[in-house]
This record gives structure tokens, C-alpha cells and sequence, in this order.
């Protein structure tokens, strides 16, 4: 995958499939470290630890439509070619949280991508799970928050009239400022 | 700039027009999203879907991502449902999503060059 965030929209769809309410992304790129953090965490039905041993072999599914599962290997396997590494800590019952660390300025770091594509997809899924995503860039923050949009919204659906458009610019803007360089 | 203001005014033109309308009427398109999909371009291909949507005011249409029905190697795989038909179109562009909306969705005409019967038999 080419982008951080398709990466990310492919995480989460496991964290769809166990039924969590809340899906909460962060990502903490720090010049001065170096680093780029991207952390997902979910509140769904976690994995035992068999599973969680076993879910980043690539021939390991929980799914009966093919054999091979690749989605955390190919995302570990972004994060190593940087230095980096991924950590997934689980509990059953109570959620699971993935970390993956890189090197901000590694050549083979894939580039964070278009963020806004992706929260929108995850936006719109059908068991209105609410998303909460935060990126901090060198002390800067943007937050896009569905159950602040579900409030202000009140009964109108994301789905309405302008609603997935609106997100877009305003992801997009709010990622442009935090980025923009500071004029002294 | 958008602001959350800016929301609010979408809400209340929303509001205005109020349509009653379950979950499942109209046409429903569900575009495969699993790594597979991903990796092939699906997420293009459905905010391609989201965008001329809503811009063409196609208010009886939902898209939703749904997983991998097992034929990742003619991804990006998209489904359209409309009343008891089932039209399942695969290597999807964002050039077939404009044809699939503008001659199936809006012309009810299938559009041949992308359905999987040219795959898969």
C-alpha cells in the first residue's frame, strides 16, 4: 500500500468487524524525534492470545472467503522498512490497540496520504461506529470528531445533502494549517 | 475556511426537506474494502461513488464498504443492488464509476465492460 492511510482504513475495517462504538486514531509526527507514531485503538471485542500471536502471519484469517490475511502484515511490514516497529496489545471484551512506529524521515516511510478519503469511508459505515482522529504535528493539533458532527447534525445523516463534502474540506484545511510552516 | 457554522447550515437545508426513506430502499452500491480491494484502489473508486452522489443529487442511493467476497484478483469489486437485482462489477476505475452511475444507476442500462461475467463465468 502506498499510503499511511489506506493502511489505516484497512486496520479499522477489523476493528468494524468486532463491533466496536468507537474507533480512535492518532498520529503524532515529531520532527525532532524523528518519528512518526500512528496509533489505533478500538473498544471491540478484543483477541485472545492465541489470536493475537498468530495475526500477523500472513497465512493466518479469521475469514472463511480466502486463506491468506494480510492486511497487519503488510502495515508491519511498512513500519519495519523504516526502523520502526508495530505493537498490537489486545484484551477480550474490552478492545484492542495497535502502534506503529517510523522514521519520520526514512526514504522508504510511506507518506501519510489522503487522510480525508479515508475518514470519510470510515464515516460512513453502517454500524455508525464514530471515529475520533487526531494528528499532532511538532506540538500543533487538527481533531475530526464524529460525535461532534453526529451532535451538531442532530437526525440529518452523514449521508445528506453537502455532509461528505464538508468533511473533506474541513479535514483537508485543518491538516493544511497544522502543517504550514510558521511565518516569523 | 469550513467551519463547524458551515455544518450547521448544511444541517438545516437538510432539514427542510425532509424525505422519510428506510435503510433499505432505493439503490444500494457496496464497494469491497478489505486489504485487497484497498490495495487494487477501491478508495477511489468509492469516493468517487460519494462525491457524484451527492453533487448529481441521487438521494435514493447509499454506498457502503463492505469485506472481500473472495475474488481479491479483480478487485476493485463493486456491487449494485436495485430492488432484486444484483449486478456485481469488478476492476472498477474511476472512469466505470461514472459510467455505472450514469448509464446503470441513472440510464438502468448494466454497463458490460465491467461486469464479472467477462472474468468469471
Amino acid at each position: 500500500m502506498e499510503e499511511l492511510s489506506l493502511h489505516i482504513l484497512d486496520v479499522c475495517q477489523n476493528s468494524i468487524k468486532a463491533n466496536a462504538s468507537l474507533i480512535q486514531i492518532l498520529i503524532d509526527e515529531n520532527p525532532k524525534k524523528n518519528t512518526l507514531i500512528l496509533e489505533i485503538s478500538d473498544d471491540g471485542h478484543g483477541m485472545n492470545k492465541e489470536t493475537l500471536t498468530q495475526v500477523s502471519d500472513p497465512f493466518f484469517t479469521t475469514r472463511t472467503t480466502r486463506k491468506v490475511g494480510l492486511g497487519i502484515s503488510l502495515f508491519k511490514m511498512a513500519a519495519e522498512a523504516t526502523n520502526g516497529e508495530l505493537k498490537i496489545e489486545s484484551r477480550e471484551n474490552y478492545g484492542t490497540r495497535i502502534i506503529a512506529t517510523f522514521e519520520l524521515d526514512h526514504i522508504d516511510r510511506a507518506p501519510v496520504g489522503d487522510i480525508e478519503d479515508t475518514l470519510i469511508i470510515l464515516a460512513l459505515n453502517e454500524e455508525n461506529i464514530d471515529i475520533y482522529y487526531r494528528h499532532i504535528y511538532n506540538e500543533k493539533e487538527f481533531e475530526f470528531d464524529t460525535r461532534q458532527i453526529r451532535e451538531i447534525l442532530e437526525e440529518t445523516p452523514f449521508t445528506a445533502k453537502g455532509v461528505t463534502q464538508w468533511m473533506k474540506e474541513y479535514i483537508k484545511e485543518g491538516l493544511d494549517n497544522i502543517h504550514k510552516e510558521e511565518t516569523k | 475556511m469550513k467551519s463547524l457554522d458551515d455544518l450547521k447550515k448544511i444541517r438545516d437545508n437538510a432539514q427542510k426537506k425532509v424525505t422519510m426513506r428506510g435503510k433499505n430502499d432505493g439503490i444500494r452500491v457496496l464497494v469491497g474494502m478489505a486489504t485487497c480491494g484497498i490495495s487494487a484502489g477501491a478508495r477511489p473508486v468509492m469516493n468517487r461513488f460519494v462525491e457524484q452522489v451527492d453533487k448529481k443529487n441521487l438521494e435514493n442511493v447509499t454506498i457502503t464498504p463492505v469485506g472481500c467476497i473472495g475474488e481479491c484478483a479483480i478487485e476493485p469489486i463493486v456491487e449494485v443492488l436495485i430492488n432484486e437485482n444484483r449486478t456485481t462489477y469488478c476492476k472498477v476505475d474511476v472512469d466505470g464509476v461514472d459510467r455505472i452511475i450514469k448509464e446503470h444507476i441513472i440510464g438502468g442500462k448494466v454497463v458490460d465492460d465491467y461486469v464479472i461475467g467477462k472474468y468469471r463465468i
